[in-house]
């Protein structure tokens, strides 16, 4: 396991940028009997998402989000050291996409500029980058992009991934801070289970081919080809089950934190389902677990920040504990501050 | 274990199903209302009530309520 602590950076700022389409599960009809609609609703808490069009890219959604946290919260372009862009989806092979968001946003050319890929527990361990680039002599200020667009990668037919995911770009502003707060992350990786949410093909390993355009059935009736998402909803609900809870424990109880007297439970919004059974199995009061899975979905890496902008722009911040857990396997969880955290009003794009 | 006791919880995660209607044989993927859904709710039910955490394979290869019983019969055990 890895454990990092960090004294003297926190989270100054948070945004979120939604696009503007919904699309809503009650109207999944073609996909999903009629008489389940409704109970699948109610499981996964998820009513209704967002998704983009087809010319807009996360990197689109974690622009505006960037340029509403700069413009609230009276930023200095020049005092922004880094940029860190984290998604799945960048918008080219080469280049990355973060130098192009350094352009796009009016940043100086001394600000550095770097990508990083992960799934949905990518913003524990991106803002843990963020933080330790922060903590550095000669880096005060780091802008962290994380957006997803899985509406690009999800087939309609797909009865497990369908349902689930929308998209959303977000921004978090690092900066030093002399608070004395001990930010404390663990971040964890388990390979082994590549095969639980994959996109198979149209990198390295597998090229994108004609054939493996093509689409093919799953055991439940799923349609979707190698290029777009596969999840094995039962092997992630066993890895969540086994790893997070007793992660979230493992945090608190090594670092003295009680757990009940963290202000706020900020988990990935995999699904209502999951988070609540994370939640009740850790005995953590489930009025101060937030949830936007309800109105944006899944959204992958960017849930955290963003349910953090939606349900938390008008509470009393102090501390919070954060899990993100998903593709790898990886997971890694928090406990961190924000009572220095700015929370920018959700954008619709 | 309590079989009647584990009946009833299994029972539990069903809407329309009542407990009466089931036994150590049903199979139950031949339950009506029976979903991935459920499924996910029998692996939450066993972690939450005995303490066993269902490998998806585990949970797949079940058909009768006695293959997950036995499963976490034999988990406790341990």
């Amino acid at each position: 396991m890895a454990r990092i602590k960090y004294k003297g950076v926190t989270i100054k700022a948070i945004s979120a940028c939604v696009p503007k389409n919904i699309s809503k599960n009650s109207e999944l009809g073609y996909l999903i009997p009629k008489e389940e609609i409704e109970k699948t609703i109610n499981s996964i808490g998820i009513v209704e998402k967002r998704f983009v069009d087809e010319d807009t890219t996360a990197s689109d959604l974690c622009f505006k989000a960037a340029k509403k946290l700069i413009e609230d919260n009276n930023i200095d372009r020049n005092s922004i050291d880094l940029v860190l862009f984290l998604s799945q989806l960048p918008d080219y092979k080469i280049p990355a996409t973060a130098p192009i968001l350094q352009h796009r946003l009016g940043l100086p050319t001394t600000t550095a500029a770097l990508d990083l890929s992960l799934g949905c527990s990518g913003y524990v361990y991106a803002l843990s980058t963020a933080m330790a680039y922060a903590s550095m002599e000669g880096i005060n200020r780091v802008l962290l992009l994380v957006g997803e667009t899985f509406s690009k990668f999800v087939n309609k037919m797909d009865k497990v991934d369908a349902p689930l995911y929308g998209d959303a770009g977000t921004a978090t502003l690092v900066d030093k801070s002399d608070t004395g707060f001990v930010s404390v992350f663990d971040l964890y990786s388990d390979g082994s289970g590549e095969n639980a949410v994959k996109i198979k093909a149209g990198e390295g390993r597998h090229k994108t081919t004609v054939e493996n355009l093509k689409e093919h059935t799953e055991k439940d009736g799923s349609i979707l080809s190698d290029n777009e998402v596969f999840m094995n909803g039962m092997e992630v609900f066993n890895f969540v089950m086994r790893v997070v809870p007793k992660s979230i424990k493992t945090l608190c109880s090594e670092n003295d934190i009680v757990l009940d007297q963290v202000g706020h439970l900020v988990l990935h919004q995999a699904n209502k389902f999951m988070t609540d059974f994370v939640s009740k199995r850790i005995k953590y009061p489930l009025e101060r677990v937030p949830y936007s899975l309800d109105k944006f979905g899944n959204t992958s890496s960017p849930s955290i920040p963003l349910t953090i902008s939606s349900e938390l722009s008008d509470a009393k911040l102090t501390d919070a504990v954060i899990s993100g857990f998903g593709a790898g396997l990886s997971w890694g969880v928090a406990h961190i501050n924000l009572s220095e955290c700015k929370v920018s009003e959700i954008i619709d794009y | 274990m309590d079989e009647k006791q584990f009946i009833q919880y299994f029972a539990e995660q069903f809407d329309e199903t009542d407990a009466s209607q089931l036994t150590l044989d049903t199979k139950f993927r031949d339950i009506d209302e029976w979903s991935s859904v459920i499924a996910l709710s029998v692996m939450a039910m066993c972690a939450e009530e005995y303490d066993v955490i269902l490998s998806a394979n585990e949970m797949e290869n079940a058909n009768r309520i006695s293959d997950v019983y036995n499963i976490v019969k034999a988990k406790t055990n341990k």
